[in-house]
């Protein structure tokens, strides 16, 4: 059996899909590693003060330094003649796409030897959900409300993997938790690569979306199944693969499970569906 | 000099049962041992994949994932007492 490495007792709301993706990814990683956390639900959620729910090294430090941090302890590590601990980031989209994005291209740029999880849920959930530049148009958030003129956030979602992926990293990824064999095999084919490594992880957050909890895992597979959400890989820069899910179901079954999108008129899921078909043009 | 350092893994002693309202209850007959609620449960608190669940009720929040995942039906969620 494949050791927990992210254990129970942590504080995560009931039906948490950030702290189902960290046992998966750390059971993938094993235990020759140095977790570089940011704050964030991640954080706040696993780490209080004497307590924490990681069984590994970890190291929290702040929201915008992740990438800084990591790069720190990475060559640290090398000039000390250790060529074998990975350095693993944990942060979540507020801290990769929007506060930490600077130190996060540099790390990238430098091509430094660390794995950089993103888990993306798709807004600021630990200060009480706040848009960021992953949440995804229209969704509703404290900061991007449902009013007379505006109803929910008026931009799209930021193109975080491919910005990544431009940088000609070796390894830029993107998955999500309800598929935990990918989330598995892409963290396994990271760590056989050196330099910077870059996976963006899906993962639910059923307080900050209004989803019944039970459905948390769910909607992580309906966001691949509708083709909203491609789970992706890039080498050098270059597309090498991505998971086609077959028939795709309409975007709708994966919108209504959520009260973020419930003042979705037709017309909007109409043009969410038609973005979904162009975005997949060349690629079935 | 003590340095004010939390020891790894050691969030387990906080039991979280006692938020849940809602529990899984498991007809172990029908389960097929696929592994499926134990690899999705937040928590970890269902014990190994390969074998039947066993749910530990110090830690389960009663979030549904489980039975809502589970592939045979096999779990349903009954209110806590
Ligand atoms: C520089 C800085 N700005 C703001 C905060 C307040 N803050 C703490 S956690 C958080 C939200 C983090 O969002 P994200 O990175 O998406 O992680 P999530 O909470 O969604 O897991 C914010 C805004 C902070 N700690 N530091
Ligand atoms: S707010 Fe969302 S991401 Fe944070 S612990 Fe709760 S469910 Fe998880
Ligand atoms: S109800 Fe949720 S926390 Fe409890 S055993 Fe099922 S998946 Fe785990
Ligand atoms: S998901 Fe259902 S069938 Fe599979 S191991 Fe769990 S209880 Fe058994
Ligand atoms: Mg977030």
């Amino acid at each position: 059996m494949v050791e927990e490495l992210f254990v129970s007792g942590h504080r995560a709301c009931a039906g948490c899909g950030i702290a189902t993706s960290f046992r998966e990814v750390m059971k993938a990683v094993g235990k020759d590693v140095i977790v570089v956390n940011a704050t964030g639900c991640s954080e706040i959620v696993s780490s209080p003060y004497p307590q924490s729910a990681w069984k590994v090294p970890y190291i929290h430090s702040l929201f915008e330094n992740v990438p800084a941090v990591a790069s720190g302890v990475s060559h640290a590590l090398r000039s000390m003649g250790n060529d074998h601990t990975q350095v693993v980031c944990i942060a979540g989209d507020g801290a990769t796409y929007d506060i930490g994005f600077g130190a996060l291209s540099g790390m990238l740029e430098r091509n430094d030897d660390v794995i950089y999880v993103c888990y993306d849920n798709e807004a600021y959930m630990n200060t009480g959900i706040q848009r960021s530049s992953a949440t995804p148009w229209k969704a509703a958030t404290t900061t991007s409300q449902v009013g007379s003129a505006v109803k929910g956030k008026p931009q799209g979602k930021k193109p975080i993997l491919e910005i990544a992926a431009a940088h000609k990293i070796p390894y830029a990824a993107s998955t999500s938790v309800g598929y935990p064999f990918d989330v598995a095999k892409k963290l396994k084919k990271a760590m056989g690569i050196k330099g910077a490594r870059f996976i963006l992880l899906f993962a639910s957050c059923p307080t900050g979306w209004g989803l019944d909890t039970a459905k948390s895992i769910q909607a992580t597979k309906l966001i691949v199944e509708t083709g909203i959400w491609k789970m992706a890989e890039y080498e050098n820069g270059k597309m090498t693969g991505v998971f086609k899910p077959g028939k795709r179901k309409p975007v709708e079954e994966y919108i209504k499970l959520q009260s973020r999108f419930k003042h979705l008129t037709p017309e909007d899921i109409a043009a969410i569906q038609k973005e979904v078909d162009a975005s997949w043009t060349g690629l079935e | 000099m003590k340095l004010p350092i939390s020891k790894p893994g050691t969030s387990v002693e906080n039991k979280t049962g006692d938020w849940r309202t809602f529990k899984p209850d498991i007809e172990v007959a029908k389960c097929i041992k696929c592994g499926t609620c134990q690899r999705f449960c937040p928590e970890g608190c269902m014990g190994d994949e390969g074998k039947v669940p066993i749910v530990n009720f110090d830690y389960c929040k009663g979030c549904g994932i489980c039975a809502n995942e589970c592939p045979v039906k096999c779990i349903k969620m009954i209110p806590e007492k």
